[in-house]
């Protein structure tokens, strides 16, 4: 009801405008993320309550720089404003985010937004940061030449945005503007005369954004930070989680040994020892891992480095057949696939979104990291080289440079498969730096950590038990010699595998292993695990699976596996998430197919390589 | 002249932006970043590798243009 007040409110403005912290600070973590029916775009609402009780549904409108729509996010952002979406109700309000450091850009947007004719306020975010820098805005005058509300927020700030929830609690549904048609020109024009009587600025510049630029853009001392910055996330992902994992698989670990205890012999203990303890725990425990290398992807996005990334890796990127603006998405993708993939939205080019979907897959997602660890733990001795680096910690780095590399060298041959040859366009922003703000940290990781666990406690759990039950089942007949396992299904389903893997080094255990890997990658270690327990090794619950693998499998299979999962594409969720993103089982059946042969063949080289030099 | 060959740190002036082609979103897109007639510009920084993309201050606001894109802004220079 629209008439008796306000109800439901979007927030818009320029992608980097403190948008999305505004929203963390005013809905905390009360959020609901989901996407938008039929199309691709991240729908993000959340709720608050007024002071007097009242409370509003926050929805958080796509960053856009302009109403005319060139990218997905920016039609949805248009579209909801004006109600276009079916099944999406109209705002009451919208409040238009500004940054009050950058109005000349900022303020366009809102010109553009007020000429819809719907009920706004402007937020000026970023104040501190203003005042900071000596800008000082007039802003009642502001208010005046806006012909709307103008209220001061702090989006970073503990209370930052007080004002704004006071503000939006007592007011009445402000009136609406007529529609008005200017041409570009027309808003710049009166951009500038807004910015002349109610803006002043000391210098167009943060000083600090130019102090730090200097180095950080320098042709050959930016490169060797930014080469730096990602040698540091992977020593520390490495080193720091140690602590961490020890501590998780320890818990799993007596857990499980308390259970095996307090249960009889019999299936029932089998099922919880073997099959959840086993699977779960060894997927469980990288879970410190991937929450560190969110963090820094956290901060590094937070603090306004990355579009400098991109900056710095465009040229090199743009050759390869990609834009800086994949560097992003690709970056994601070292955690997950899947936000990667998404985030190929914000490429406006179709092509280099396309060439970026299909390479993303290469990038070195978290999942592997479990694959990854426990090999490297039991193959790559734990030693220090040139007095400061971890052996186990180059060899990660050097599967992630693998990835990254294959990435380039897939995007090179797509750019030269092409037949449209015509432009891309960069065209990108690079935003002031920020030191990050802890909520915001806190509130995606608690994202990352969310679906990590849902994930363990969904898909996992249940490929978990269903592989229990195959490697089980049927139980080995009367007077049996082998272990358990070869009688089952899964020991046959293996069998069956294993001519196809054999020449890449790949036994019957690890081919199980490979088939609910599909679902998920990590579930591979979970899989080994409940194998190997299955096989008559009782005690290798979680953790104690490296050692098992270490006494039974060859260095050359081993590496092997590791080059397997540089390229393997298995994992269903990105496949069915390229499907969506794309709208295209060609697109699927290519990426299914590149990475299936090059995973093959890597691995067919590695083990043949290997076996020849041990 | 164009955005492309200015030299770094060097004060100029935009013209106007050209459509390459009639109709051309990359040229569209960069006058609603406030690449119109008058704005003053600079370059800021170059990438590391044969000098691309350039980075333009205009107005508050850093952006990265590739040399391709600059070539559609015309500028003179600020004397």
């Amino acid at each position: 009801m629209a008439i008796s007040g306000i109800s439901r409110i979007a927030l818009v403005g320029n992608p980097n405008c403190g948008k999305t912290a505004l929203f963390n600070q005013l809905t905390g973590s009360r959020q609901k993320v989901a996407n938008y029916a039929g199309v691709t775009v991240e729908r993000k609402e959340g709720r608050f309550t007024a002071p007097s009780g009242r409370v509003f549904k926050l929805l958080d409108l796509p960053g856009a720089y302009s109403l005319e729509a060139t990218s997905p996010d920016e039609v949805v952002t248009r579209d909801i404003c004006l109600g276009r979406i079916p099944g999406e109700e109209l705002p009451d309000l919208i409040v238009c985010v500004a940054d009050a450091t950058n109005l000349r850009l900022h303020l366009r947007f809102v010109l553009e937004v007020k000429r819809l004719g719907r009920p706004m306020v402007l937020a000026l975010n970023m104040m501190d940061a203003a005042r900071k820098r000596g800008i000082t805005i007039n802003r009642e005058e502001l208010q005046r030449q806006l012909g709307m509300d103008v209220i001061e927020t702090v989006a970073i700030k503990h209370d930052g945005a007080k004002n704004l929830v006071a503000h939006i609690d007592r007011m009445e549904v402000p009136e609406v503007h007529a529609v008005t048609d200017q041409s570009d020109a027309d808003l710049h024009t009166q951009v500038l005369a807004i910015l002349a009587s109610a803006v002043t600025m000391p210098r167009t510049t943060a000083a600090v954004d130019d102090a730090i630029d200097r180095w950080a853009l320098h042709s050959v001392f930016g490169l060797m930070i930014l080469a730096a910055v990602m040698f540091f996330i992977f020593q520390a992902v490495f080193s720091w989680a140690e602590p961490l994992m020890d501590g998780i698989s320890t818990g799993v670990t007596v857990t499980g040994q308390w259970f095996a205890s307090a249960l009889p012999d019999g299936l029932l203990r089998s099922l919880i020892v073997d099959g959840l303890f086993a699977g779960l725990g060894a997927v469980l425990v990288f879970l410190p891992q991937i929450l560190i290398l969110f963090l820094f992807i956290l901060v590094l996005e937070e603090s306004g480095y990355l579009p400098r990334a991109a900056f710095l890796l465009d040229r090199m990127m743009f050759k390869a057949g990609l834009t800086g603006r994949s560097f992003i998405p690709l970056l994601s993708s070292f955690a997950c696939a899947i936000p990667g993939i998404m985030a190929t939205r914000s490429i406006q080019d179709p092509r280099d979104r396309l060439t970026t979907i299909l390479v993303a897959p290469l990038m070195t997602c978290s999942a592997r990291l479990p694959v990854y660890t426990l090999l490297i733990a039991a193959f790559i001795p734990n030693t220090t080289v040139w007095n400061f680096f971890n052996l186990q910690g180059i060899v990660l780095f050097v599967l992630y440079v693998a990835g990254v590399a294959s990435a380039l060298a897939v995007a090179w041959f797509i750019k030269r498969m092409r037949q449209d040859k015509s432009e891309h366009a960069l065209l990108m922003e690079l935003p002031s730096y920020r030191l990050p703000s802890p909520l915001n940290i806190a509130i995606g990781l608690w994202e990352r950590a969310y679906i990590f666990m849902r994930r363990v406690t969904t898909i996992i759990l249940s490929l978990t038990v269903l592989l229990w039950f195959l490697s089980t089942f049927p139980a080995p007949p009367e007077g049996a010699t082998l272990p358990a396992i070869e009688y089952s299904l899964a020991g046959m389903v293996g069998r069956f595998m294993e001519p196809i893997f054999a020449p890449i080094g790949f036994n019957w255990q690890i081919c199980i292993a490979l088939i609910p890997g599909l679902a998920a990658r990590e579930v591979a270690v979970a899989a080994l695990g409940t194998v190997y327990a299955m096989a008559g090794s009782e005690d290798a619950v979680a953790a104690q699976l490296g050692p098992v693998i270490a006494a039974q499998w060859s260095l050359a299979t081993a590496l092997a596996l590791l080059a397997w999962y540089v390229f393997a594409p298995q994992c269903l969720s990105t496949l069915a998430v390229i499907r969506r993103e794309t709208n295209s089982w060609r697109v699927v059946a290519i990426s299914t197919s590149y990475l299936f042969g090059l995973a093959y063949l890597a691995a067919f080289l590695t083990y043949h390589i290997a076996k020849a030099i041990s | 002249m164009n955005l492309s060959e200015l030299p770094p740190f060097t004060s100029a002036v935009i013209d106007q932006v050209t459509n390459v082609e009639s109709d051309d979103p990359i040229a569209k897109r960069l006058r609603e970043l406030g690449f119109v007639f008058g704005e003053p510009v600079r370059i800021v920084a170059r990438g590391p590798i044969g000098a691309d993309p350039l980075l333009v201050q205009i107005g508050f606001t850093r952006f990265a243009l590739r040399r391709s894109e600059a070539q559609r802004v015309s500028i003179h220079l600020d004397s």
